[in-house]
């Protein structure tokens, strides 16, 4: 049965998670994969239960013999691509964020990061985009869990390009790649598939008074809240660093941004603790470097459940929030 | 170091590959001596196994570990590791003088198995109940490679207790993956007493065949049995699961009857016992 004889019989008003699909645009994580597919023979997609979710059905459609679907078994899966990397294969697994990284946490240590394989986790509905879902489903521990793991890169889109971007990066990384991603509603941040350097952030505006070093949905909220601050008084120039990779991190452009912008506002949809936060802490302390820092994370408890822009909102992830949070920090 | 590739089930006396369990429980005693701690037991319950698979059925290619379409053979009790050491060492893996650095600082060898630092080692293992399932990873390569490797797995009746076992369990039926064999070493302890007592996990064959495998339980302390399933489960058109009934510490009379001897250190007047009468077979 096809997608639009599935449609048929609902009233417009109706939606299932197939029709809904298609709304999920920042979901580019098949597109990229059926592109590589083509001239990559050695990839492989994993997922347990979630491609209508994750949009890589289509993918499966295209590639069946090179789509594993495990089941409802994400430990499984892990290891499973573990096996298939081990033999040759780069393997992409795809599941929630908080399965990725919590659930599947030491199969991702032992049997991905500490043997070395390339398996790309494809760690998707990151932070707490699943909304009214609830806790067993946000993943506010997963950057600062995945970045102590040895030999994990760790990178974070910001939008449906970022995703495709952050692919095509790693995509040769000797080791596993950790692969954050949001819901696939996020609004674009670039306009076209980006090129990311291993390592670096991506300058997205320069600025004098102050830098906001954003990842995920953080980014789009401190360019909104670049335009506010330069438009209401006391006028304000802001740097903002789209943090796509987190580890290994722009050391260089952490100490560039304190050294030339004299203030650093740190955004991510996580816990205070070992996020992005945390990792630009680290290069700022070892550095000696003085410089007003905040981090403009998510409170360090269990977030309140609705629906997820009403969350970002209440939690400051939106323009007006990191505006705010940003006069806060230089007092002015 | 030739360049030769043994070939998939190669003659051998089942004599001799008896000879070759005891010379590996002989070297477990060798190298635990080096750590001054290590799971003596757990090696001696699958010493036939590991002896008739290197020495007869897994096609290798020590000169080339990393090969292609070599035989897998993962070993997800891990701490039985130490005597699968001595063996990759006298097939020409890596020198025999490694054994003497054993779990000392800096050496590749430690307890459980580094695939990064033990050539011959197919998968790292240490945290039980994984590498059934990373098996089931190699098999489905093997599948979409058109290569006819065979994946083995070795896993302890205390691993089954491991809810990813019965992940991967249900993965190789659902996928009908005849290429991955499995071997359950049911040595019928783990490490707080018999298996039985600690965590219920029979009827083991009747379960693995609900999720679609073949199966066959055998003695596997008896090398004609090991071999004949060894040799039936390459014929079967899925999964197959071995079950080798074993005793832990076998070969050695003070070490059979008790699980205490799963970790644990022999002092002289012991090792004297244990050496003495494995070598009394050997010499036999």
């Amino acid at each position: 049965m096809t997608i639009a004889e599935l449609e048929k019989p609902l009233d417009p008003a109706s939606w299932n998670i197939q029709t809904s699909m298609p709304k999920l645009t920042a979901l580019t994580m098949s597109a990229e994969l059926e592109e590589l597919a083509e001239r990559r023979p050695e990839l492989v997609v994993l997922t347990a239960d979630l491609a209508s979710s994750n949009g890589l059905d289509s993918f499966q459609r295209r590639f069946p013999d090179r789509f594993i679907n495990t089941g409802i078994a994400e430990q499984n899966m892990m290891s499973i691509a573990a096996g298939l990397a081990a033999s040759g294969h780069i393997a992409y697994v795809s599941t929630f964020a908080s399965f990725a990284s919590l659930l599947c946490a030491e199969q991702v240590r032992t049997d991905l990061a500490y043997t070395r394989q390339k398996v790309r986790i494809l760690s998707h509905h990151a932070g707490i985009s699943m909304g009214f879902y609830g806790t067993s489903h946000h993943a506010v521990e997963d950057i600062a869990i995945t970045r102590a793991m040895g030999h994990m890169t760790v990178v974070s889109a910001c939008d449906g390009n970022a995703i495709r971007g952050l692919i095509r990066s790693t995509i040769d990384i000797d080791g596993p790649v950790y692969i954050r991603i949001g819901r696939g509603a996020e609004k674009p941040v670039y306009d076209a598939v980006p090129d990311f350097t291993h390592g670096r952030f991506r300058t997205l505006r320069d600025g004098r008074d102050a830098t906001i070093i954003a990842t995920g949905i953080g980014v789009k909220a401190a360019l909104d809240a670049a335009d506010i601050l330069a438009d209401s008084a006391p006028r304000l120039s802001v740097r903002v660093l789209d943090a796509a990779y987190i580890k290994p991190i722009d050391a260089d452009a952490i100490r560039a941004a304190a050294r030339e912008t004299g203030a650093i506002l740190t955004v991510e949809e996580h816990n205070p603790h070992g996020g992005l936060g945390g990792a630009v802490a680290e290069i700022l302390a070892e550095g000696g470097i003085a410089v007003r820092f905040a981090r403009h994370a998510l409170p360090d408890e269990y977030a309140l459940v609705a629906p997820p822009t009403h969350l970002y909102r209440h939690y400051g992830l939106t323009g007006d929030g990191v505006a705010t949070a940003l006069r806060t920090l230089i007092g002015r | 170091m030739d360049n030769a590739i043994l070939p998939r089930n190669r003659a051998a006396d089942p004599r001799m590959l008896e000879k070759k369990a005891d010379w590996i429980r002989l070297e477990t005693i060798r190298l635990v001596e080096i750590a001054k701690s290590g799971h003596y037991s757990s090696v001696f319950s699958c010493a036939e196994m590991f002896a008739a698979l290197y020495y007869h059925t897994l096609r290798l290619k020590p000169a080339d570990p990393r090969w292609p379409d070599r035989d897998r053979f993962l070993l997800g009790k891990g701490h039985a590791a130490i005597g699968q050491y001595p063996i990759l060492a006298e097939l020409g893996y890596f020198p025999e003088d490694w054994l003497d650095t054993y779990t000392r600082l800096g050496s590749p060898l430690g307890d459980h198995p580094d695939m990064n630092k033990v050539p011959g080692c197919d998968f790292s293992s240490g945290s039980i109940g994984h590498n059934l399932s990373v098996g089931v990873g190699m098999a489905l390569a093997a599948r979409l490679q058109q290569r006819d490797f065979l994946t083995w797995v070795m896993i302890g009746d205390g691993e089954l207790a491991e809810g990813q076992v019965w992940e991967a369990a249900m993965a190789a039926g659902h996928y009908g993956l005849s290429n991955l064999i499995g071997i359950v070493d049911a040595n019928g302890m783990g490490l707080d007493g018999n298996t039985e007592d600690v965590m219920n996990i029979e009827p083991i064959a009747a379960k693995f065949e609900s999720f679609g495998w073949s199966t066959n339980e055998i003695d596997g302390h008896d090398m004609q049995a090991v071999l004949a399933a060894f040799d039936r489960a390459q014929q079967s058109d899925r999964p197959h699961m071995i079950v080798a009934r074993t005793k832990k510490g076998k070969g050695v009379g003070f070490m059979e009857t008790t699980p205490y001897w799963h970790l644990g250190f022999l002092g002289p007047a012991d090792k004297a016992v244990a050496v003495a009468e494995i070598q009394e077979r050997l010499d036999a």
